[in-house]
């Protein structure tokens, strides 16, 4: 199948091997992501201020970037743009009359109808490929590897536009099971991590991240599994962050879930960058005998 | 003015025998008031034995007297009472009729066992190889699978579960069959269908407690350790599956920090149910008092909204617990609860304080909502009477009716009705009883009291 | 601390913008505490998210603006979705936050920040950072 992609800033700055592993995963399992022609910056937090109309613009516009190319559907990696574009979608859909203000304004667009579906790369796997199909393409098990995985907030709440239940997600986990991997269930998984607080309340982050760094470790985790390159940066960084305060602590790699995807389907480490990672990942998977 | 049935019968051909379905406390109080008042009573249950969810509570609150003290006599009474007749196992299917002359068609659930036969030996159940999880003591225990709920239980015969049964999947083993000396067990057993002419009928169907699965960010169903109020009375209950020592389901352990959460799903207009279910301030009350009179250097917290003790002697009760047994009441609903090692962390909040408050619990207690009975809704079809949209039988009118449904004749009682403690149960079934012997006795004076066109006014109203 | 009440402050226009901008209905709010009780950002409070709703309930003005407490708020809809009430807190974090900076008061000093360590940010964290504390 083919789909749209859309790619958001952060993939194609700081958060280059998700989506270099994304694409070759998605390949690999018969899924073409279209990147589109022309997008813009999905403005990475949905507004939640109920007269700032101005900024449901910048999502909107990229969902009629979607129609100009043909497309019912858009798929995406980053959780932010996931969330802003599907909240825009719905605050279009349920208002006809904010629906008629924004197409309104934004005269030099084709009107927007409100029907692209935007569907994370995660369901596409889970609903359209199937684990059971994913299983049957992993060439590299990766038994052995006991990941714990971290949904964060965006991908789950509010409700109405999370990929998975709330309170119990498993798509994550149900993937990597389909890798062969453990999945270690951890409470934190859906608590969040600070988000963008990382930028002036670094010190909030940081505790945010022992939390679930270190329940993880307790745990026996080998690495943390996530999907949000926001999240990725704070488990990451402020993790190194955490460790340079306090020796001793464990250091455990996060990952993009395509990340391992793409080294279960052996399509090798050069797809997955991680010479990017700030806690380098390497160590672990040779001696796994991954890569 | 005259009265005019459905069917325009005559006020004169009443059958002078009540229905009563369910055989909680709230229908074997009417069984009993109405069987003392001479009329004949047909009582149908579900279940194998009668008792209903009192029978399952350790002490009662507000005066901690023992339930099962209070129910065993009154269950003997129910079955030994010369007026009426005890059908459990049984489900009603069908209700033609009107007011003086329903015509209701009652399904004898095949047990397996030939319930007149059987002496109540108990030695087929000894000898039954095959455990599963015991309903009565809500998975906490085991019971065989040719089995009687419970000790006590009225009737004290068996009934054969067949889907856990080996010879009714298989075809093996039969043991039970082999050592009954009667020759009760009868594999061949198949559902009967009964039918009973009555003139009026009591529906006491009591309830359920809010499904487990809805309250994911507690992590009911998922961790041991995370059970319910009425679970929490098993676990306090002599005849229980620890003999009445509190110890946690998960390693037996004795805990020390207990938390009681309160309005779990209840008063919850967006996940849960948006009303109040009554009874959990006071039981909750009840199990940090109890929890406390067992484990004397444990801790008990209870997490409230609100403190609803307006019964008799209920607000002195809770204070009660407060001062006298160091119950730690805590302003605020709790957020999650989940496992940490062999820890429940509790993320709650102190509204009082202004503070999120984390406690590591042993064992944390829901107060889960009251909902009504399953099959409710199913059953007011049967009955043509009305149910809110929660499922609970709505009453003809609220103040100036509240025991009667829209449908002359049918009489409420109890938890289907709404949600309430065992006082007003039994008081509601009093009244209920009370309703049906004048129906009774007034059909001998010509039936004026059933001239009651408010009555009909609201069934049609309602129903419509 | 003590807030002087009478119907003028509890419907005052703050209370109103408040509503307003986020679109909820600020009774519908019976102060059970569970959206503070699983927050995130609590540890750093000083006041509950859940008091500075009741702040605005009654009127209080300026204890809500300047409570610390809508600018450690980040969004994670944690309250909202364990709200029995269906109160969308984070909206209201969003409007009081709005009336801050509609008025040219910005939270975050863009030029406070560290050259090196904005390198290093994902452009998520940053642009989503200065919409929600910058005007
Ligand atoms: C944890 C807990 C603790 C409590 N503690 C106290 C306390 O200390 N003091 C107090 O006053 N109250 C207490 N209560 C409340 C008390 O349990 C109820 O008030 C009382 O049990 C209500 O009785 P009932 O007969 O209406 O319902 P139930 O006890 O539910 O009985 C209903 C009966 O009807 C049967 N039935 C259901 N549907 C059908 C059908 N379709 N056909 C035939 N039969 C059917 C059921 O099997 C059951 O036997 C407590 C409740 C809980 C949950
Ligand atoms: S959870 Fe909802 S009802 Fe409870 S205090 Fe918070 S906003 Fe109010
Ligand atoms: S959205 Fe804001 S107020 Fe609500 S839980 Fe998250 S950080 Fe707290």
């Amino acid at each position: 199948m083919k789909i749209h992609y859309y790619p958001g800033c952060t993939l194609k700055v700081t958060a280059t091997q998700f989506e270099s592993s994304a694409i070759a995963s998605a390949q690999a399992l018969g899924v073409e992501m279209l990147e589109l022609q022309r997008w813009n910056c999905c403005g990475t937090v949905y507004s939640l201020a109920n007269d700032d109309l101005i900024r449901q613009l910048a999502p909107i516009r990229n969902l009629i970037r979607v129609r100009n190319e043909n497309g019912n559907a858009v798929t995406t990696l980053c959780s932010m743009c996931l969330n802003t574009l599907k909240s825009a979608n719905l605050l279009i859909n349920e208002n006809p009359e904010k629906k008629r203000t924004i197409n309104a304004f934004m005269d030099e667009e084709e009107d927007y109808d409100g029907g692209v579906e935007v569907v994370h790369l995660l369901e596409i796997l889970r609903d359209r490929v199937g684990f059971e199909e994913v299983r049957g393409k992993v060439t590299q098990p990766l038994s052995g590897l006991r990941a714990s995985p971290y949904y964060g907030c965006l991908l789950l709440r509010p409700e109405e536009i999370g990929i998975d239940r709330a309170e119990s997600p498993t798509i994550l986990e149900d993937l990597l099971k389909s890798m062969s991997a453990e999945p270690i269930d951890s409470p934190y998984k859906a608590e969040c991590c600070g988000s963008y607080q990382t930028v002036d309340k670094a010190d909030l982050v940081i505790e945010k991240t022992r939390d679930i760094v270190s329940w993880a470790a307790r745990n026996k985790a080998q690495c943390i599994v996530v999907s949000c390159p926001l999240c990725f940066f704070n488990l990451d960084e402020r993790q190194k962050d955490l460790a340079e305060r306090e020796s001793g602590t464990a250091l455990l790699p996060v990952f993009y879930f395509t990340q391992l995807l793409a080294l279960a389907l052996g399509l090798g480490a050069e797809v997955c960058g991680f010479q990017k990672h700030v806690i380098d990942p390497r160590p672990l998977l040779s001696s796994k005998g991954f890569i | 003015m005259k009265l005019t049935p459905y069917n325009n019968a005559s006020t004169a051909a009443i059958t002078k025998r009540a229905l009563v379905i369910g055989g909680g406390i709230a229908g074997m109080q009417a069984s009993l008031d109405i069987a003392d008042a001479g009329y004949e009573v047909v009582l149908v249950e579900r279940e194998p034995s009668i008792g209903g969810h009192m029978i399952q509570l350790s002490e009662t609150f507000p005066t901690l007297d023992c339930s099962q003290c209070i129910m065993t006599p009154k269950m003997v009474e129910v079955s030994q009472h010369p007026n009426i007749r005890l059908m459990t196992y049984c489900e009603v299917e069908d209700v033609t009729g009107d007011v003086g002359q329903f015509d209701v068609r009652i399904r004898k659930k095949a047990a397996y066992v030939d319930r007149e036969k059987c002496t109540g030996c108990g030695l087929c159940v000894e000898k039954c190889p095959t455990k599963v999880p015991s309903e009565f003591d809500l998975s906490l225990g085991k019971r065989k699978v040719i089995y009687v709920p419970f000790p006590q239980a009225v009737p004290p015969k068996p009934v054969i579960d067949a889907e856990n049964c080996r010879f009714l999947t298989s075809g093996k083993c039969g043991v039970c069959k082999k050592v009954c000396e009667v020759e009760a067990v009868d594999f061949e057993q198949t559902d009967t269908m009964i039918e009973e002419r009555v003139g009026a009928i009591v529906v006491a169907t009591g309830y359920d407690l809010y499904a487990k699965e809805k309250v994911a960010e507690y992590g009911y169903g998922r961790y041991p350790d995370v059970i319910s109020g009425l679970e929490f009375e098993r676990l306090n209950s002599a005849s229980g599956p620890t003999t009445g020592e509190i110890r946690r389901p998960s390693d037996g352990k004795v805990p020390r920090e207990v938390v009681f959460i309160q309005c779990v799903g209840s008063r919850d207009r967006e996940k849960g149910v948006p009303y109040c279910s009554r009874i959990c301030c006071m039981y909750a009350a009840k199990h940090a008092m109890l929890y406390k009179h067992k484990v004397p250097d444990g801790q008990a917290y209870v997490f409230y909204m609100d403190i609803r003790a307006d019964g008799k002697g209920y607000e002195e009760f809770v204070q009660r617990g407060v001062e006298e047994d160091g119950t730690l009441y805590l302003r605020g609903r709790v957020s999650r609860v989940f496992q940490h090692g062999d820890k429940i962390v509790v993320w709650g909040v102190d509204t009082l304080a202004g503070k999120k408050t984390e406690i590591a619990a042993d064992m944390v207690v829901l107060a889960t909502a009251v909902v009504p009975a399953a099959g409710s809704r199913k059953l007011a079809k049967a009955l043509d009477i009305v149910t809110d949209e929660y499922g609970f039988y709505t009453e003809a009118h609220l103040k100036a009716h509240s025991v009667e449904s829209g449908k002359p004749g049918i009489l409420l009682a109890g938890c289907g009705q709404s949600p309430k403690d065992i006082p007003d149960t039994v008081a509601q079934a009093g009244c209920a009883a009370s309703k049906v012997t004048a129906l009774f006795s007034a059909s001998e004076v010509g039936g004026s009291l059933l001239d009651l066109p408010m009555r009909f006014t609201a069934s049609k109203s309602l129903r419509e | 601390m003590e807030a002087r009440l009478s119907h003028a402050t509890i419907h005052s226009d703050f209370v109103k913008k408040v509503e307003e901008l986020s679109g909820q209905d600020l009774l519908a709010c019976y102060q059970c505490g569970k959206c503070s009780a699983g927050c995130p950002i609590v540890e750093e409070a000083e006041i509950l998210p859940s008091q500075v709703l009741r702040l605005v309930q009654l009127g209080q003005r300026d204890d809500a603006l300047h409570s610390k407490t809508i600018w450690l708020c980040a969004s994670c809809y944690t309250c909202v979705s364990r709200c029995p009430r269906g109160v969308d807190l984070s909206k209201i974090m969003e409007a009081l936050r709005q009336i801050v900076l509609r008025k040219n008061l910005d939270h975050v000093k863009v030029s406070e920040l560290s050259r090196k360590e904005m390198a290093k940010l994902p452009p998520i964290a940053l642009i989503s950072n200065f919409r929600k504390f910058t005007g």
